[in-house]
């Protein structure tokens, strides 16, 4: 359950020491001494203590951008650092001391969070569409550089000499040396010990430890096999051992072309992030670009999914109301039961009653999918005396069964707050009322109840907006399942919106994975969720004007 | 100026919780130690490798040469196993993945799609490797990883219960029942259905996922539906009402009965054998359900090099050269029981009866299609399966239905 967000106001003390006469700013040389001794108090120190920790923090974030080439982390946390020591060292901005922190985790973990869902709903980001175009060209360029086949493996050695670095390799017995631009050409009188090239005339063999220091280079080289470019050329992938490799695909940097060397097919780029010949045949490796609306004509174009669609948004709205309505149900019976005097063991009780919810809710969930087995579980086998029920494959009973264990994890929830809420009901109202005669049913329904749900109103609709998006007991106890039996798609009587979410884009793994899909649903379920919020929130503002 | 101290405490706290989410530009990846950049290679560079539970003592031990011969610092990063494919796949583009990680040939549809993935020449040491371990990480005529493992599933005998196991399923379940236990064989299905471990007795109706062309690759086109389809989805049913196969045996209820000495069978693979330690066991081949060969899936384990990586020579030089020996590909067989794809390891261990089992069940194995259409087949597949069991799919119609559906989300991909 998500904890309540109470507003905090924080009401300023005293005047703010800017208007002090003794500040810092003070110039008058003789009266610097006394001001320093003064402004340097313990408070100060701790507070530049504090603030130089968070700025070598920030320091190190940026730095730590810096060498990931992530200027966007960058510049924010330069801002995010150049405002918060703004904010604590002028005495201008009282109320910005106040709401920094606060504003500074909005924008991490809401604002931004929220910003790149929607910037990836635009983009086509999923299986195929993984990086960047740079990335896609390398990998296309790479998967079809191949080994020729029938070509010897050849003992290889890295060399440096003024062309800069070559390989040298053991041929026939004989040692052949070439570079970038020059073929392989046979070097006399080089040493071979152990079949391990040890001295090759007019080239520096290169140790172990330069080569890796400069391994990329040495990765990259390629050595032509003869004049001839059909013949392939030498790489190396250890450095230890080279083959002969041929590409089958040039990329022309200047036309924005990959070109299949050996039937000449021109691959040009296109709006999907694919390359396209002119046939109409794309490469497998795509890239990430935007595609405007597609994600959402596709979440509600493609026939297969609509129908389902609207059944799950009816079951998600059923159950986010249930959950809620039947564990505060559950929840205040027993805070109402055990708040009256005459129950003996009552802490005991209320002990027992909160220990659902100090158990780990995921444990519950995999403890009632157990339970709820068909032929082994605890309810058939023991509580029903072999009773044969299908719990979890039947759709009424599986809803149903999805709603018992939620009752069982939430209840304790609504319990507490209920508590809380009943134990600060002022006696004397009650005592009033008592005098003007009213009932025990009467008291419940004019004081007792309005009361209650005022103090928990917001807490029932966060309630409400967190098991819109209960993932996690759909996935643990049914997985969505059982599957609707006229659908096409993977999607189940107990599946709610985020679940769909999950298996539609392939996040499963039953599916090729579509982020820009997933993230456009969840935008249209951030909606959904929002509207209802801000209403229930608008229509409690009417039930704190009771009190 | 004292009442700013619990101000500058909650920014101290903000900056921090910036810390914690400084990587936050990209949501997916979380906190792996940045990987290392070249130039702070002043020795013999570092590698990060990702690794599982299973696997982190025998890769420690091949990286400890590796470290003391080469002066490269190695790196591993204990992952859970299911994560590894989707952090791999989001982290790589970002710059953050590791220069190596475990993983499973049937990855490489994916991976290879999203060019995260750099090949590999095994050179001459390809012979060293089992035919379909190396085939297994063929891709469009390039090998993308060193293949350490191969798994597969078997019939594993209680010997006290059963002296051997029939070659075809009916025979094997009448001698169960003569064992006079509470199952005559098990397996797991669970509710959601389990179309690897099922897969033995569907291919025996002669039902395969997808065609396969002479050289052993997956064609996209489907071919588990036909005729051999709608048998085994009607054996599935008749199965189920027999009582042989429920929906209801997951896969910790079969192993815990099974190790109490219940059923003579379980069909599973050798990440069992953990559970069953002290058990007299023999492995045995996949009996025949319907004529046809039994062919289990064969599932190839092995390692990939991150195709951004900065280090891809000292990351093929450590695998090729380190992880290619007999001696790791042994320590990689005793810390998770799957044969190795060295043949010299795989012999050596060919001593012990269990290893030698599991290799002869895997003489009519498959591979596991790796092409990326595979992913559109299990979402649909296991609960078909568990449905036709149960009762409540009519057994011929929902496996047309399931292969009608199967195909619609492939061409919609």
């Amino acid at each position: 359950m998500s904890s309540p967000q109470v507003p905090q106001v924080v009401a300023p003390r005293g005047a703010p020491p800017g208007q002090s006469s003794d500040g810092p700013d003070e110039t008058i040389p003789a009266r610097r001494p006394s001001s320093i001794a003064r402004t340097f108090s313990r408070g100060f120190l701790a507070k530049i203590l504090l603030l130089a920790v968070v700025d070598a923090l920030g320091v190190y974030v940026v730095m730590a951008a810096w060498a990931q080439e992530s200027f966007g982390i960058l510049w924010a946390m330069v801002a995010l650092l150049v405002v918060a020591n703004w904010a604590y060292f002028t005495r201008r901005a009282i109320p910005l001391k106040y709401i920094l922190p606060g504003v500074a985790f909005l924008l991490v973990y809401q604002v931004f969070v929220v910003a790149y869902t929607g910037y990836v709903a635009f983009t086509n980001y999923g299986d195929g569409h993984n990086s960047t175009k740079e990335h896609a060209i390398e990998a296309l360029l790479a998967q079809n550089e191949k080994r020729v086949e029938g070509t010897e493996a050849y003992t290889l050695a890295v060399v440096e000499g003024a062309p800069g670095l070559g390989f040298a390799l053991v041929n026939d017995g004989e040692v052949r040396v070439g570079w970038a631009d020059e073929p392989l050409a046979d070097v006399p009188d080089a040493v071979v010990e152990d079949g391990v090239i040890t001295e090759v005339p007019g080239w520096t063999v290169l140790p172990r430890a330069a080569v890796l220091e400069r391994q990329q280079e040495v990765v990259d080289l390629r050595v032509p096999v003869s004049d001839d470019a059909e013949d392939g050329s030498i790489r190396t992938q250890d450095a230890r051992n080279g083959y002969v490799y041929r590409s089958t695909f040039t990329y022309d940097e200047e036309a924005d072309r990959l070109i299949d060397t050996s039937n000449g097919l021109e691959y040009a780029p296109n709006d999907e992030g694919n390359f396209e010949a002119a046939d109409g045949t794309t490469l497998p490796v795509g890239w990430r670009v935007t595609v405007g609306m597609d994600n959402f004509v596709q979440a509600f174009g493609d026939t297969r999914y609509s129908t389902p669609f609207f059944k799950v948004l009816a079951w998600t709205v059923v159950f986010a109301v249930l959950s809620v309505v039947l564990t505060f149900l559950v929840g205040m019976f027993f805070a109402v039961v055990l708040n009256d005097d005459r129950i003996r063991f009552r802490r005991v009780l209320r002990a027992l009653l909160i220990l659902p919810y100090a158990f780990p809710a995921f444990m519950s969930y995999l403890l009632w999918r157990g339970m709820l087995n068909r032929d082994f579980g605890v309810i058939n086998t023991v509580l029903l005396g072999g009773a044969d029920i299908n719990w979890l494959a039947d759709p009424w009973l599986a809803k149903i069964a999805v709603l018992v264990v939620q009752v069982w994890v939430g209840f304790p929830y609504m319990f507490l707050i209920c508590t809380g809420a009943l134990q600060s009901i002022p006696g004397d109202l009650v005592e009033a009322a008592k005098i003007d005669g009213a009932g025990r049913l009467r008291m419940w329904r004019s004081i007792t109840l309005p009361l209650v749900l005022v103090a928990t109103a917001p807490l029932l609709i966060s309630s409400f907006a967190f098991n819109f998006n209960n993932f996690n007991i759909i996935e643990m106890i049914t997985e969505g399942n059982p599957r609707f039996a006229d659908a096409s798609v993977p999607v189940g009587a107990t599946d709610i919106l985020i679940t769909m979410v999950y298996s539609v884009s392939g996040l499963d793994g039953g599916a090729a994975k579509n982020y820009g899909l997933a993230s456009a649903l969840s935008i249209v379920i951030f909606i959904i969720v929002a509207t209802i919020s801000v209403i229930s929130f608008r229509r409690t503002r009417t039930l704190e004007e009771l009190s | 100026m004292r009442r700013s101290i619990p101000l500058v405490a909650a920014a101290l706290g903000a900056a921090l919780t910036l810390t914690a989410c400084s990587g936050g530009g990209d949501p997916a990846e979380n906190e792996e130690p940045a990987p290392q950049e070249t130039e702070a290679a002043d020795d013999g560079g570092s590698l990060t490798i990702w690794v599982d539970e299973t696997r982190q003592a025998a890769v420690e031990a091949a990286a400890a040469d590796f470290e003391e011969e080469s002066g490269t610092t190695v790196e591993l990063v204990l992952k859970n196993y299911d994560d590894i494919r989707t952090d791999f796949l989001t982290q790589v583009p970002s710059g953050e993945g590791p220069d190596i990680t475990v993983g499973a040939h049937d990855w490489l549809g994916e991976l290879t799609t999203n060019g995260v993935v750099a090949p590999i020449e095994l050179g001459d040491k390809a012979g060293e490797f089992a035919d379909v371990a190396v085939e297994a990480f063929t891709y469009d005529g390039q090998v993308y990883g060193l293949p350490y493992a191969i798994e597969n599933i078997a019939i594993i005998r209680n010997t006290a219960l059963a002296d051997s196991t029939p070659g075809t399923f009916d025979e094997m379940i009448a001698k169960g029942r003569e064992a006079g236990t509470t199952y005559p064989f098990l397996v797991q299905v669970g509710e959601t259905g389990d179309g690897y471990t099922l897969y033995p007795f569907q291919t025996s109706f002669g039902a395969p996922v997808f065609t396969q062309s002479e050289d052993g690759s997956y064609s996209s086109e489907l071919a588990l539906g036909g005729e051999g389809g709608t048998a085994f989805a009607q054996w599935l049913r008749a199965q189920g009402e027999a009582g042989v196969l429920s929906a209801s045996m997951t896969y910790d209820i079969a192993v815990e009965a099974f190790k109490n000495g219940e059923s003579p069978y379980i069909l599973g693979g050798p990440w069992m054998l953990g559970t069953f330690e002290g058990m007299d066991l023999a492995i045995d081949p996949v009996p025949s359900a319907g004529g046809q060969p039994a062919q289990p899936f064969t599932g190839v384990q092995g390692f990939f090099i991150n195709a951004q990586s900065d280090n891809q020579l000292l990351a093929n030089d450590f695998l090729t050269t380190y992880m290619a020996t007999e001696e790791a590909q042994i320590a990689l067989y005793e810390a998770g029981d799957r044969t190795p794809a060295l043949t010299a390891a795989a012999d050596t261990v060919a001593a012990d009866p269990i290893a030698a089992g599991f290799r002869a069940a895997a003489e009519n194995a498959v591979p596991m299609p790796s092409i990326p259409e595979m992913g559109a087949v299990w979402s649909f597949w296991g609960t078909t399966e568990a449905g036709i069991i149960s009762g409540a799919i009519e057994p011929a119609a929902g496996w047309e239905k399931m292969v009608a559906d199967i195909q619609a989300a492939i061409d919609a991909a």
